[in-house]
């Protein structure tokens, strides 16, 4: 019974893992909560915004690996989210690739740039460092806007041509359930290479860089290439992100694939959810996703117009919401979700200021 | 040679415009370890106190005197929306500078936002006095007036900043802090307040410079996003500049400025190449970090 | 005799490291108390929970208050002059800057402080940056002393000082402690037997020994808990 207990959160979430695999099929509704049913292959759109929780969440857990275990703050994954997007889309679109080798230079195109601005942007720490990746991540927004030998279409944006797409993936509207399918296999794969690399020495090394970065020095250990490596891999899930984007939505622009404001939504989602607990970075994207839709939802409902304008401006405005939301979160709940449940659980909550997930000593772990 | 000394009276413009906007940021980041991202906000806010005046009060007092009006009008938003934003969100995080960083990235989203659902997120247009719009001869060039208010409070400032770190006591306070804030508080200082004070004049000049910005380069339109788009500018030139020197503000917010203006006139023109003015800045950034990690002026902590 | 400091169970983490692990002393009214150890011991770390720059946990009654978990800008107002290890001036501000904002009401005592520095008073304009270490020392010293302080906290003023300056920071020392209490830090073991009364020595983040000035002059007992043979 005790086992069973400690591991009651894998538990939770493998649970949780078998409902949604099987929702799609599921014949009913729940009104308010999942509007229109459920195993319509035309979608409401319920699948659709289930499948960019699913997207999100994959890349929030692997930008968590960055900011919540490794402390390394940085403020440009949109980057590579857009560069998984946008390069998967021009393969597809513009040169008529076939999937996997399109899916191949978007993985290695993200590789390489992950390397190099990785590097650059490692040289400084802390708030320079913030400041360098965020614009790196602005310098892309402004190179995709330039539309360079036409190939991303500029401020318009450039949609996914499904000629060369498997059948099982092309076209949003008929194969909806597919592609929710394709979401969910992301975070369920982006979750467990996080989960495996936090769970090794690695992982120990990482948090130990967020720690005190200094006795690693002492101890021989170069923490540049740690910092690098989970940079390179959180960057890395961040592209297939982009590319599962592109797929759900079917056109890449920029304002909504490469700005800032991606950003600040994915910290939002870990900072919402917990972060340096893998499953923070879940719950929070998804809530946080959840509710962007359902608001944007609520506000287009007509018995809405009827309310006062100092209460509908608010409330129509999910962005409001969200940022107010989020501001008293940090102010209030530090830990996140994850930290509310783990106080109800009586055990440790992080945060990113004072984050005590896991406190190792590294020559422990490494004599592993 | 006339397109040239045109483009560069421009550039400084805006480098005036970026100092107003960099200086405070600085500043913040020296005393308090903050990147406040609501400085984007306090701009944008400032812009539309200085809209509001000036929609209000055109018709009664004249245009000149209502832009005068808007003016301090913007300085006060800024100021006001800054002091709010330091006494109910930064000081209950003290000690968590993280903590505080994001803080004013969830305000600034969430202003933004309500900004967008009051007005809308199309611009608004600031009624000026015709002046404003027109150029003065100088020499065999015709250089906005606008620019020139740029520039003029660009150079006022400097000199109001200057006087006031040399030579009052709470210059002083946040002169050392910048330094080193612990050493200050040992001091029996109460560096608190020095926090306070330091949000109000970042947001004053924050303030000040969306409103500029607004009739200068925007075309006397204010609209909610305009000072998120100026800020990551700004947090480049703090970086160059090096954080908390206002000297290094003002030197890095030029030569962010000129580089702007330049490369997208000679270069911007051609095919492919038109964000290029906005690209080069992203590259001399790289490039400082690369040759001094501190900025231009910064200090080895 | 009341105490001027008094210290119990202080517990001081730095970094997961656990610096201080219950240090507890008095130090009386008076005089001065010198507080020694091996490098690393957790010396200045109690300076500095002292004066609420790191937090701690653990009992801290300074000058009759209860001060745990006070500011540290009130703290220091109850009458607390500190010289830090680095000097700490700053080094972007004049001489005169940095003397004016150790200014604590009226109170300041420039004269006093200027007889005892009188190159403070020349090189009033010059940057404290570009002093030479013990003339960054001598205005760290200055500032403490400016304002009537009833516990100055100095640490390690001779660090990096010639012989014969250090000799004159002792005797400014000396002057001091005969209006304030002095806890004072330092390594230099010719400086304490000259200046203390009464010495304190942690180790490993505890205190192993209270006594007199006296005790120093056992060899065997200043080999075994400070690892040096008699006088520096």
């Amino acid at each position: 019974m005790k086992n069973v207990l400690k591991h009651r959160g894998a538990l939770a979430g493998c649970l949780a893992l078998l409902v949604f695999v099987f929702l799609p099929f599921a014949g009913f509704s729940i009104p308010w909560i999942l509007p229109g049913t459920l195993n319509v292959v035309n979608s409401s759109g319920t699948l659709i915004v289930l499948a960019l929780c699913f997207l999100f969440a994959g890349v929030a857990v692997g930008y968590d690996l960055m900011i919540g275990f490794t402390g390394l703050l940085s403020l440009g994954p949109v980057l590579y989210f857009a560069s998984g997007a946008y390069v998967f889309d021009i393969a597809i679109t513009r040169w008529s690739w076939p999937l996997v080798p399109a899916l191949g230079l978007t993985f290695a195109v993200a590789f390489v740039l992950a390397v190099l601005l990785g590097a650059i942007a490692l040289r400084v720490d802390g708030i320079a460092f913030a400041m360098v990746t965020l614009a790196f991540a602005q310098a892309f927004y402004f190179l995709i806007e330039n539309n360079p030998h036409n190939l991303t279409g500029g401020d318009t944006g450039l949609a996914l041509s499904d000629l060369r797409l498997p059948t099982f993936l092309s076209g949003a509207v008929s194969n909806t359930r597919n592609l929710y399918w394709v979401a969910l296999a992301f975070l369920v794969v982006a979750f467990l290479v996080v989960w495996l690399v936090t769970e090794s020495v690695t992982g120990h090394i990482f948090v130990a860089i967020r720690e005190n970065e200094r006795r690693l020095d002492v101890l021989g250990i170069k923490p540049f290439r740690f910092k690098l490596a989970s940079f390179v891999l959180s960057s890395l899930i961040a592209a297939g992100g982009g590319v599962i984007f592109i797929l759900v939505i079917g056109t890449a622009v920029p304002s909504t694939v490469a700005s800032t404001s991606v950003t600040i939504s994915i910290l939002i989602m870990v900072v919402l959810g917990g972060s340096g607990t893998r499953w923070g970075a879940v719950m929070g994207a998804m809530v946080y996703i959840y509710l962007q839709q359902y608001l944007l939802k609520v506000s287009g409902e007509p018995s809405f117009a009827t309310l006062p304008a100092v209460l509908r401006v608010p409330l129509s405005q999910p962005q409001f919401l969200l940022g107010a939301l989020f501001v008293l979160f940090v102010l209030f709940v530090p830990g996140g979700i994850a930290g509310l449940f783990a106080r109800f659980a009586a055990t440790r909550n992080p945060s990113l200021d004072k984050p005590r997930w896991r406190t190792l000593s590294v020559a422990k772990a490494l004599k592993k | 040679m006339s397109a040239f000394l045109v483009i560069t009276f421009s550039g400084l413009a805006l480098g005036a415009i970026y100092f107003l906007a960099a200086s405070g940021l600085s500043l913040i980041y020296g005393l308090m370890d903050i990147l406040n991202f609501a400085h984007g906000l306090f701009m944008t806010l400032g812009a539309y106190a200085g809209y509001e005046v000036a929609v209000h009060l055109t018709s009664s007092l004249g245009a000149p005197a209502s832009l005068t009006l808007a003016i301090l009008a913007s300085i006060l938003g800024g100021a006001i929306a800054a002091g709010i934003t330091e006494v109910f969100l930064i000081r209950p995080l003290y000690g968590r500078p993280v903590s505080q960083i994001l803080v004013t990235i969830g305000l600034d989203l969430a202003v933004v936002g309500l900004l967008m659902g009051g007005f809308g997120s199309s611009s608004l247009q600031i009624p000026v006095p015709t002046w404003l719009l027109l150029a003065t001869h100088v020499g065999s060039l015709n250089l906005p007036n606008a620019s020139f208010l740029a520039l003029g409070a660009g150079v006022i400032v400097l000199l109001v900043l200057e006087w006031f770190l040399r030579r009052t006591r709470y210059g002083i306070i946040i002169r050392a802090g910048v330094e080193n804030r612990e050493m200050v508080s040992a001091l029996g200082i109460d560096v608190g307040r020095a926090f306070t004070l330091v949000f109000v004049i970042g947001g004053a000049m924050a303030g000040l410079a969306g409103l500029l910005y607004s009739l200068v380069f925007s075309g006397d339109l204010v609209s909610p996003a305009q000072g998120d788009s100026l800020l990551i500018f700004a947090f480049i030139v703090v970086v160059i500049g090096g954080l908390g020197s206002i000297r290094g503000s003002a030197v890095a917010a030029l030569i962010v400025g000129l580089l702007q203006d330049y490369t997208s006139f000679y270069i911007g023109g051609h095919q492919g190449w038109a964000e290029i003015g906005n690209l080069s800045v992203v590259l001399l950034l790289a490039v400082v970090l690369e040759w001094r990690p501190r900025g231009l002026f910064g200090s080895v902590a | 005799m009341s105490n001027a400091l008094e210290l119990r169970d202080l517990h001081v983490s730095i970094a997961g490291s656990h610096v201080l692990q219950g240090v507890s002393f008095d130090v009386p009214e008076g005089g001065v108390t010198a507080l020694l150890g091996r490098n690393g011991v957790g010396k200045t770390t109690t300076l500095r929970a002292i004066l609420g720059l790191v937090p701690s946990t653990g009992g801290i009654q300074l000058l009759g208050h209860d001060i745990a978990g006070w500011s540290t800008h009130l703290i220091v107002r109850l009458g607390v002059g500190y010289v830090p290890e680095n000097r700490d001036v700053f080094s972007k501000l004049t001489v005169d800057e940095n003397l004016r904002l150790a200014e604590a009401g009226t109170e300041a005592r420039y004269d006093d402080v200027y007889s005892l520095f009188p190159e403070l008073k020349e090189r009033g304009k010059q940057l404290a940056g570009t002093l030479s270490g013990g003339q960054q020392q001598m205005l760290s010293i200055a500032r403490a002393m400016l304002n009537k302080r009833a516990l100055l906290l100095v640490d390690e003023p001779s660090k990096g000082l010639a012989p014969r300056i250090v000799s004159e920071f002792a005797a400014v020392i000396e002057t001091a402690a005969k209006q304030s209490t002095v806890l004072l830090v330092e390594q230099n073991l010719r400086v304490v037997k000259r200046l203390a009364q009464r010495i304190i020595v942690l180790d490993h983040g505890e205190v192993v020994h209270t006594g007199d000035a006296d005790d120093l002059n056992d060899d065997l007992l200043v080999r075994r808990l400070l690892g040096v043979a008699g006088a520096a």
